[in-house]
């Protein structure tokens, strides 16, 4: 078998561009074209990315951030998927919502943002409504679609084998549509993260992400702006990686539904 | 005309080094039918890709109405056997034009030759057609037109009609015979088939594979146009089938 | 047809929910009135003015990401050091939503237009780079020696053979880049704009607790996004990938 290059100089590939970036970037930092307080140096911010850290207040926002991101997505995902089945299996509920989930699917869910606030109020209750609201256009849509894409054979199969409507829903349909379902729920969740951030800088929350970097503007601390994007960026990351990806390896994957 | 002189082609796989042509050698005349047969591995189609200048042998070398091939050139024309080698963004009409194109044809004569081409392959009705709207059969004309359009003095074919239905195939066979007959290219034409090569060309050189050399070459030496039923015609074809199945000799 | 009916039957329940008083009016406002403040906004031009404020913003920042996704997209198909090199850059900074960079360029370029424009810019950016690489690679390689045996190479081969190979995807990756950036637009107003638009229309409207406002904005800017989705990118497919018979989707 051939060695390919060390895993140290493979890691240095990889960590190249960064680097270009952040030698620029303090390039940049150091001309003194920007005021220091707008655009501080590689250093400072990480410096108050570790003490943000360290003294727990990052944690203190992601942790509310990624909270509200449970509450909402976790209603859309579960309400979405039963909706999306329901809309598959019955003409009847089908005829029924798919209109109005069409139309609203196409707007954009950060326009809805004040006039929840509005009615639901600022702080946790909107932006949880909000987030729920938005991320249930996906994980319905998909749904739907995966249900629907069940084929008729497995459940004529099924059916001549003696499965009834609650063991043909458990044992074919679930299974069929889960690579939908959790196409969906991806969809879903990196819809829901989006317009999380966004939400938080309008409501108004104490602790948050978006609330976090949004705030900074007030005192120009470009550098905390800078440490809670990356953060952002990290748990975006994180989401996709850690969560979806073996999600998706331990089922549909494996059964050869999809291709990794 | 075309002269292929001891070429080999090596290259690296994870087992190791594989000699995929061994120290092949031919040479076509002008107007020359030849075809390339063997079973596959036997490396036809990589010196044909050769030949085109799609890469260079490792060892030996190629030479085209005297000059050494390096890389592609508007002096050869090639056909491929996937219908996909046609543009789809292209009526038939542009993508018989666009050697022409390249060439820097003005417009209006670009279209004429191209109509003419067409012509020639029966499809002029087709010019403003979308590739994806004709039969396999009716690209692979296309596509002969298209490689034929720029007046190449060789015409390269990978297994053009293997991909078609018998029926098409036995009709594009006798088509190519007439393309052939009027424009007098010089020919290579690959294929697996015996019958096909025993049909349309004048000299066939036989191919074995592991690794890819040149077995033996045979000339058919039938009047055209020529008669698959007839005897001579079957006893070049089991000619040929004892040249590929006769086991190698002890070297 | 049964759209109509669903679409009524959520439009009797609403205007019941207003009717009945259980909500302050200008919290939810009855449908005659939403229909009534719309009409008024379009009467006077005020929400034409505010739509063409969000398009020009749209339109400036989706330029831009297409400039930028095409050419670094096919630098990045054609040279394998520059897709090694911009590839991390690209995964780690996609996952960042580009609202979160409002406040920074805010900070640096102050409300207005240049930070509205520039997080579309962003948002659209990322599905442009992508499926313009991705299509790029997707060319079909015996277009590339058929062509390259009739003697193109260079430019001839790029603008004749590899862009229109990568159409399909390109234009998919236009479609999504407007969707991205119609969504963006909107948060971008909310935050960033200082006057006019759709999306600041409906945050300055929570100050004086007008729905009605709100919802006619809504509603425009769903009709906008529609008729963009449909008409011009239907129009732009059926001209060119459909009619070539070239109709192939790349990942959202």
């Amino acid at each position: 078998m051939n060695r390919g290059p060390s895993l140290i100089l493979r890691g240095a590939v990889a960590a190249l561009p960064f680097a270009v970036l952040a030698a620029t970037w303090e390039l940049v930092a150091r001309t003194g074209a920007f005021p220091p307080r707008l655009f501080p140096t590689v250093e400072q911010v990480a410096a108050t990315f570790a003490r943000l850290a360290a003294s727990g207040i990052l944690l203190h926002h992601a942790g509310d951030t990624l909270l509200r991101l449970a509450a909402g997505f976790g209603m859309a995902a579960i309400l979405g998927a039963l909706l999306g089945i329901a809309m598959g299996r019955s003409r009847q509920v089908e005829d029924l919502a798919l209109p109005l989930v069409s139309i609203g699917a196409p707007i954009p869910g950060i326009a809805y943002a004040p006039l929840f606030l509005l009615w639901f109020g600022l702080g946790n209750t909107g932006s949880i409504v909000l987030v729920a609201f938005v991320s249930l256009f996906p994980v319905v849509l998909n749904t739907w679609t995966g249900v629907k894409a069940v084929k008729e054979i497995w459940i004529r199969a099924a059916q001549t084998m003696g499965a009834d409507e609650r063991r043909l829903f458990r044992h074919v349909i679930l299974p069929g549509a889960l690579p939908y379902i959790v196409t969906g729920w991806r969809l879903g969740l990196a819809q829901a993260w989006r317009i999380l951030v966004g939400v938080e800088m309008l409501a108004a929350v104490q602790w948050g992400l978006g609330w976090l970097i949004f705030g900074s503007r007030e005192f120009l601390n470009t550098d905390v702006m800078l440490a809670g994007i990356a953060a952002i960026g990290a748990i975006g990351l994180a989401l996709e990686n850690l969560v979806f990806e073996p999600l998706e390896r331990y089922t549909v994957v494996r059964w050869g539904m999809m291709s990794s | 005309m075309i002269e292929v002189r001891d070429v080999s082609l090596e290259y690296d796989t994870p087992q190791g080094k594989v000699r995929a042509v061994e120290r092949a050698g031919f040479s076509a005349r002008e107007s020359e039918f030849v075809c390339l047969i063997g079973p596959s591995g036997c490396g036809k189609t990589t010196l044909l890709n050769m030949i085109a200048g799609f890469f260079a042998p490792t060892e030996g070398e190629i030479r085209v109405n005297g000059a050494a091939v390096s890389g592609q050139g508007l002096d050869r024309g090639i056909v491929f056997q996937d219908f996909a080698q046609l543009f789809p963004w292209r009526t038939a009409l542009g993508n018989v034009a666009f050697g022409l194109e390249m060439k820097g044809v003005a417009k209006e004569e670009r279209e004429r030759i191209a109509r003419e081409q067409l012509r020639l392959v029966k499809l002029e009705k087709f010019a403003d057609s979308y590739p994806h709207h004709l039969s396999g059969g009716m690209q692979q004309r296309v596509a002969i037109a298209r490689a034929l359009a720029y007046n190449p003095r060789v015409l390269l074919m990978d297994e053009p009609f293997a991909a078609l239905d018998a029926l098409t195939r036995d009709e594009m066979q006798r088509l190519l015979a007439e393309v052939w007959r009027e424009t007098k290219k010089t020919v290579i034409y690959v294929t697996h088939n015996v019958a096909e090569a025993v049909y349309l060309a004048d000299r066939v050189i036989v191919m074995t594979p592991h690794p890819g050399r040149i077995r033996a070459e045979v000339p058919i030496r039938l009047s055209r146009p020529r008669d698959p039923l007839s005897v001579e015609f079957l006893e070049h074809q089991k000619e040929l089938l004892r040249h590929l199945t006769q086991k190698e000799e002890a070297r | 047809m049964r759209a109509l009916i669903s679409i009524a039957l959520f439009a009797v329940l609403y205007e019941a929910v207003a009717r009945s008083g259980w909500f302050a009016p200008a919290l939810v406002p009855t449908l005659p009135a939403i229909a009534a403040r719309l009409y008024d906004m379009l009467a006077d031009g005020s929400m034409a003015n505010h739509a063409m404020n969000t398009l020009y913003r749209v339109f400036a920042g989706l330029a831009l990401a297409a400039v930028f996704g095409l050419v670094l997209g096919f630098l990045m198909a054609r040279y394998r050091a520059v897709e090694r090199f911009f590839m991390p850059l690209v995964s780690a900074f996609m996952p960042i939503p580009s609202l979160a960079w409002a406040p920074i360029f805010i900070l640096w370029f102050g409300l207005g237009n240049v930070a509205t424009i520039l997080i579309v810019f962003y948002a659209a950016s990322f599905p442009m780079l992508l499926n313009t690489w991705t299509g790029a690679r997707a060319v079909n390689p015996l277009w590339l020696r058929a062509a390259g045996s009739m003697g193109a190479s260079g430019p001839a081969l790029f603008w004749k053979v590899v862009v229109p190979g990568a159409s399909p995807f390109i234009i998919t990756g236009l479609r999504l880049a407007f969707q991205r950036a119609w969504i963006a637009v909107v948060g971008a107003e909310m935050l960033a704009a200082s006057d006019f638009g759709l999306g600041w229309v409906i945050f300055d409207a929570k100050e004086f607790l007008n729905a009605d406002i709100m919802l006619s904005s809504l509603v425009m800017i769903g009709a906008i996004g529609f008729i963009f989705e449909r008409v011009v990118f239907g129009t732009l497919e059926k001209t060119t990938v459909l009619r070539w018979g070239m109709v192939r989707t790349a990942k959202a």
